[in-house]
């Protein structure tokens, strides 16, 4: 927590100050009521006061009011600014920092974790520090300073207060220790009955084709049975504190009166008057005792969760960045080669390789394809080329330069990447195709037309409401599979890269579809190279080379009709997708 | 707690969608009610308290005064025993008194000189005093107040220290407590201490009572919203299951999913803490009006005019704090949006060098949301300490004014000390009116989205005309004249027929988005046909209940749907009495009971939390499900993506298992697996648009052909 405070700048550590003198200034103020009062409460008691009197101490209880709410508004403008500012500087650092990730970073911390981590985590500290921030400075203040000035009024009362509080305190920390564990068993719950709810939409054919709508009843049952008994059980055992912190202030002031009247009864006739005044005050002072300590126990209720999320974030902001910038940004001989030199590759913390011993060169305008089983490392080897991950051992080279030795935005200018999953903005489509920046000018809008248009992509998104411009809705829901993935090729394309990464982009495709596109993506980029990982033998059959790939390793390099007679692994892909008479007719 | 990140949604009808909550509500109308009826009797204790506490200050403050009557009663009698004439009359005894001394004697002489020389009265007093203490106490007589003696000794110690006394209150009070035992006693103040007892203990028994109202009031409000809640739920899982798929295919889960779980705790959280809070301050506001006036109209009327100005602020910055926080959430809610979507596009943000941009734009919104949730944070934390300046600027008010009355003797002081808290019981309740009634607007607008479901339209209710047994189906199918389409204008099966014998093997081809699926919709009757009609084995669909028809297929998807169960649980899914035996030779028959044995709990591994189960062995366990089920026709989605290919090959082989004997619906995805289906329907854009063999759709040269052939191209 505390290393996260240091993200506040020099101008909000003056802010910080300036409150903390205020807040003290405050609690002088509020303070000073209560003797104002009992002041004005000894006026009235007496006979024969002036009236005069009382309307001047009256004054100056009303101005000691304003002071304190001028006072309070002040210091809650700036907790406001502290804690807005605070949030964005840290929104801000998270952001720049998972900008600056890697690949494996983001898989080490996972993305749904890393969006939990900028936002809901980022809240629940900027939650302590707006609520928080100012009780935690007013309270001890308010708790000492109001005990000082009680303490040598009455021993009786003091011991009074003292047990109130501690009464309080352990109503408090008995609830937390009740509640808190099942607070954890709620959210499990809760994200049960998420889960079997899902379960229940997303599988409704099959649980009406074998008639379990019964089965699925039941199994939501349980859960919702258990939930609302916790959660029950948990609201019961609240709805005590809040009756219990009234009742503690009333039995305190009742207290307070009770020895009273036995103090002032045994008392000599001078200090009659005094007790009397005394108690009245004292009552005030004792319920702002209690209040502090109450609002202290809140923030300790608080700050364990606020603690949790402030650890998270400086996991994420400590977190050192696997991939260092190279400073290599100047024009190259070659152009669209890629070469591996005895690449080895291992995720960092793993003990097995991913891939092992591979070599090979594309040329200028070559296509080299990718083929193997799951886990056979085939994207992983792809994603080596833009520097997702780096490999452990070996080199790679890009236009005859290790690709550790460009800047990232100079390597990542000559590539046209294609993801597995198609990526889609809340943009429009215009927007969407000529996402980035590619060094070169801006982009036309012809040129954007084009590319989508050699992505196959033109016929749907000119029966789209505003065409172009239409908007893809977030997470492109609005579009189906295949058009997503049209798109996000059409981006590739609209980049003009030497080089193609498709990374299984075509399997949302249908057989024709995907082979109109390759053969005008083809026709319209002779000097792009391209590497294409893919399931289906129909995509890649025609590529120059083909690299066969079996638990990371390469069983096999070369053109279809090769592979066919000399690779045992490549055969028995092909033949798993085609007949035999297919594969000859072919 | 209200749940931060919810915005406070304003509901399109709050009256209509309240009193339907409130009929929905009738299962638990007694607890409910007398949950209220506690919350504001609650509210009432702490109105009366004050008054009693006040009382209370009454009966000390008139235990502090001297007895001031006495004092006087005490005076007079004294004064009275100095007249000259009662004086005159002791002198000759004190002349021969032998027990005072000479000097004594010689000074009461000069002094009565004086004496008889001034008129003055004060000086005649102060001279008298002079005299000395052994004379004057003979001078006088005792004296009897109340039964008590009181000696001259006494007296005139009496007079010596009133004679000091000045204006001043609390100093003579110094001086009272130097008087002598017997007139101390007579003028001292006691408190009636029995009274004291018995009001501690009704006051003690008033404040128990409110916690105790108070706490039954939650806990029973707590027993309704959670079983409301629990009932919501329950509803909205039951309606699930009543509305047709075409619900379902138009509605997003994230939707339905957001009313089983936000929408229902937003009710159930809202209106455990509204409901309960909006009474007992509505009880407390027009209780504590009501209590004031009884005590005192003048004070209430300064107390009310005083709070005035702080309540019309206080509604200002409520109004507008509101706006900002709504806005907040709104634009918490695109940040968080734009941060997932960044996030997620990780790769191609990096790859296409779009970090930039993204940066830019993420400031954009995060500066959005700085000024928002500042402003928000600013007004709705400066409440707290307006409400506290109005209270404090009532309580000046009410002191000044009451002490006026005081002094008129209007009122007591007691009246100002029981107004001293009344004017907080009336400040305090209205911020949590306030809250408490947007806590009811969203608790009305989640009903409304609750409500709007549960009112959807459900299946029609159907009635079983015929029944085929299901070990007596042959397997034959029909389709005669079949239209159908999703929108009633627009038909996208026009009149289709087809015949399909008994174990004979259908494939329906056709590319991504054809509309294969709506096939499945069909056979299964998930959704009514338009016209024409569907014979199974003689008999029309139409005559049978969807149960039936239902239990007549096996019906395997793409999408490997498990529950979260163990893997047994998922394979023998509904059935009963399925013995473990013939689990497992559903599992040997598809080739997945080896896999099964090596996980560490073999058949009761949950399938959930368990990576080691790949996509495909996913879909060899939803085989063995179809198995177990058994029955004459079966509905196979043979897409493997994802799927390696020593698994691929498994799936195949089980799929073949599975079609052995059955009339089978394949959607295919491979051509070359279909070759040898004894009917091909190939769907394009939602229609048949060709039947027939392989053979003779080649021939054909269409649609059918060209797709075959494509994927041989490059």
């Amino acid at each position: 927590m505390f290393k996260l405070f240091k993200n506040f700048s020099k101008k909000d550590i003056l802010l910080i100050v300036i409150s903390i003198s205020l807040i003290v200034l405050q609690v002088f103020l509020d303070l000073k009521l209560p003797d104002y009062m009992s002041a004005i409460t000894r006026l009235i008691q007496t006979d024969g006061s002036k009236m005069s009197d009382i309307i001047e101490k009256g004054l100056y209880m009303v101005g000691c009011a304003f002071g304190s709410l001028i006072t309070a508004i002040v210091v809650g403008y700036f907790a406001s600014r502290l804690s807005a500012s605070f949030s964005r500087t840290i929104r801000k650092k998270l952001f720049e920092k998972v900008e600056s990730f890697s690949t494996s970073e983001i898989k080490k911390f996972k993305t749904s974790s890393l969006i939990t981590r900028t936002t809901n985590d980022v809240t629940q500290v900027e939650m302590l520090i707006s609520m928080g921030l100012q009780m935690m400075i007013k309270a001890p203040i308010m708790a000492v300073w109001a005990i000082l000035k009680i303490v040598d009024k009455s021993i009786e009362w003091s011991i009074l207060t003292g047990v109130c509080v501690v009464v309080l305190l352990l109503v408090v920390g008995i609830l937390m220790v009740i509640v808190i564990p099942k607070f954890k068993l709620i959210q499990k719950l809760i994200d049960n009955i998420n889960g079997i709810t899902r379960e229940n939409l997303t599988g409704i054919r099959v649980i009406r084709a074998f008639n379990a709508e019964k089965f699925q009843k039941d199994r939501f049952e349980n859960v919702n049975d258990e939930l609302t008994k916790i959660q029950l059980f948990n609201q019961r055992a609240f709805a005590i504190l809040f009756p219990m912190i009234t009742f503690s202030m009333h039995a305190l002031t009742l207290g307070i009166y009770f020895i009273g009247a036995l103090l002032i009864e045994k008392a000599m006739m001078y200090d009659k008057i005094l007790l009397f005044s005394n108690m009245v005050v004292f009552t005030s002072y004792g319920i702002q005792v209690i209040m502090s300590f109450l609002m202290l126990a809140l923030i300790f209720m608080m700050a364990p969760r606020s603690e949790v999320s402030a650890n998270r974030i400086n996991e994420v902001l400590e977190s050192e960045i696997s991939i260092k910038d190279g400073n290599y940004n100047k024009d190259t001989k070659e152009k669209g080669t890629v070469e591996f030199k005895n690449v080895s590759f291992k995720y960092p913390d793993a003990d097995e390789y991913l891939l092992k011993n591979i070599s090979f060169k594309v040329n200028n305008g070559e296509t080299i394809a990718f083929i193997g089983s799951t886990g056979s490392g085939k994207s992983s080897l792809i994603n080596l080329v833009p520097r997702f991950y780096d490999a452990t051992d070996g080199e790679i080279l890009v236009d005859g330069i290790n690709v550790k030795d460009y800047t990232l935005e100079a390597l990542h200018n000559k590539i046209g990447y294609v993801p597995q999953k198609a990526v889609m903005f809340t943009k429009t489509v215009m927007e969407n195709v000529s996402y980035g920046d590619n060094g070169k000018k801006e982009l036309t809008e012809k040129e954007i037309k084009k590319a989508i248009e050699i992505a196959q992509g033109k016929d749907f998104v000119e029966k789209m409401e505003d065409q172009y411009n239409s908007n893809i809705a977030r997470g492109g829901t609005n579009i189906s599979g295949g058009q997503k993935q049209r798109l996000a090729i059409a981006r590739a394309i609209a980049r003009k890269p030497e080089i193609y990464i498709f990374d299984d982009s075509f399997s949302a495709l249908d057989y024709k579809t995907d082979k109109v596109l390759r053969t005008e993506l083809k026709k319209n980029t002779k000097n792009a190279t391209s590497m294409i990982v893919a399931q289906r033998i129909g995509t890649i059959m025609n590529a120059d080379k083909i690299v066969v790939l079996e638990k990371g390793e390469c069983v096999g390099i070369g053109t279809h009709k090769e592979l066919l007679k000399t690779c045992e692994v490549y055969k028995e892909i092909a033949l798993s997708q085609l007949t035999k008479e297919e594969l000859e007719n072919a | 707690m209200p749940r931060p990140g919810r915005i406070n949604e304003k509901s399109k009808d709050f009256k209509g969608s309240m009193k339907r909550l409130f009929n929905s509500l009738s299962n638990w109308r007694y607890i409910l009610i007398i949950a209220l009826f506690l919350a504001a009797t609650g509210s009432v204790l702490s109105i009366i308290a004050p008054n009693r506490l006040s009382s209370l200050t009454d009966v000390i403050t008139d235990g502090i005064k001297p007895n001031t009557k006495n004092i006087e009663v005490i005076s007079k009698k004294i004064g009275s025993n100095f007249t000259e004439s009662k004086m005159s009359k002791k002198i000759p005894t004190i002349m021969i008194d032998k027990t005072i001394k000479y000097e004594d004697i010689q000074k009461f002489m000069d002094i009565s000189q004086k004496m008889s020389t001034t008129k003055d009265k004060k000086e005649q007093q102060k001279l008298l005093l002079e005299i000395p203490d052994s004379i004057l106490i003979k001078l006088i007589d005792d004296i009897e107040v109340e039964n008590t003696k009181i000696s001259s000794k006494d007296q005139v110690k009496f007079l010596k220290i009133m004679s000091k006394m000045d204006n001043n209150e609390t100093k003579s009070l110094k001086y009272f407590d130097k008087l002598p035992k017997s007139i101390y006693n007579l003028i001292k103040p006691t408190i009636d201490m029995k009274k004291v007892y018995k009001m501690s203990i009704i006051l003690g028994i008033i404040y128990l009572l409110g916690v105790l109202f108070n706490y039954l009031q939650g806990f029973l409000m707590a027993t309704v919203s959670n079983n409301f809640a629990k009932k919501l739920r329950t509803d909205i899982t039951n309606k699930i299951n009543k509305l047709p798929l075409k619900y379902f295919d138009k509605h997003e889960t994230g939707d339905i999913l957001s009313r089983v779980t936000n929408d229902v705790d937003s009710i159930g959280m809202n209106m455990n803490q509204s409901l309960g809070t909006l009474v007992s301050n509505l009880t407390l506001f027009l209780g504590s009006i009501i209590m004031m006036f009884v005590t005192d109209w003048h004070l209430a009327i300064t107390a009310i005019l005083s709070s005035l100005l702080g309540f019309v602020f206080m509604f200002l910055i409520l109004s507008k704090s509101q706006k900002y926080f709504n806005r907040r959430q709104k634009e918490l809610g695109e940040l968080n949006g734009y941060i997932e979507e960044i996030y997620s596009a990780h790769n191609v943000v990096k790859a296409y060098n779009g970090d930039k941009i993204a940066l830019k734009e993420f400031n954009e919104l995060n500066d959005k949301l700085y000024y928002s949730s500042q402003k928000s944070q600013f007004l709705s934390g400066i409440m707290q300490p307006i409400m506290g300046f109005v209270g404090n600027f009532g309580y000046v008010a009410v002191c000044v004014v009451g002490a006026l009355l005081t002094m008129n003797d209007v009122i007591t002081f007691g009246a100002i000390v029981a107004f001293m808290i009344y004017i907080r019981l009336f400040t305090n309740p209205l911020s949590q009116i306030a809250q408490s009634m947007t806590g009811l607007q969203s608790t009305a607008a989640a009903a409304e989205r609750v409500f709007e479901f549960l009112d959807e339209k459900e299946l029609s209710k159907e009635k079983r005309i015929k029944h085929l047994d299901k070990s007596k189906v042959k397997g034959k199918i029909e389709f005669k004249n079949v239209k159908f389409g999703y929108t009633p204008g627009r038909m996208i099966i026009k009149n289709f027929s087809a015949k399909a014998e008994p174990g004979q093997k259908i494939a329906i081809v056709g590319p991504t988005g054809a509309g294969k699926t709506t096939m499945v919709n069909l056979l299964m009757k998930f959704y009514e046909i338009n016209a024409g009609d569907i014979i199974i084995d003689g008999i029309n669909t139409k005559d049978l209940t969807r149960e039936d028809i239902h239990d007549l297929f096996i019906m395997v998807l793409q999408d490997t749907w498990l529950f979260d169960g163990t893997v047994g649980e998922n394979i023998k899914y509904n059935k009963k009495d399925v013995s473990d035996r013939e689990v497992w030779e559903a599992c040997r028959t598809v080739g997945i009971d080896h896999f099964i044995k090596t996980l560490p709990g073999g058949l009761d591994s949950k399938v959930s939390d368990n990576d080691a189960i790949s996509q495909g062995q996913k879909q060899l366990i939803t085989i063995a499900r179809g198995m177990i089920k058994d029955a004459p026709f079966l509905i196979l989605d043979e897409a493997t993506s994802n799927v390696d290919t020593r698994t691929e090959e498994l799936v195949q082989k089980a799929m073949d298992k599975l079609t052995e004997g059955r009339t089978s619906f394949i959607i295919a995805h491979r051509l070359s697996t279909i070759k040898n289906a004894d009917l091909i329907l190939v769907m394009n854009e939602g229609n048949i648009i060709e039947q027939g063999t392989h053979d003779e759709l080649i021939k054909k040269k269409g649609f059918y052909a060209d797709l075959y052939n494509s994927q041989f191209e490059l």
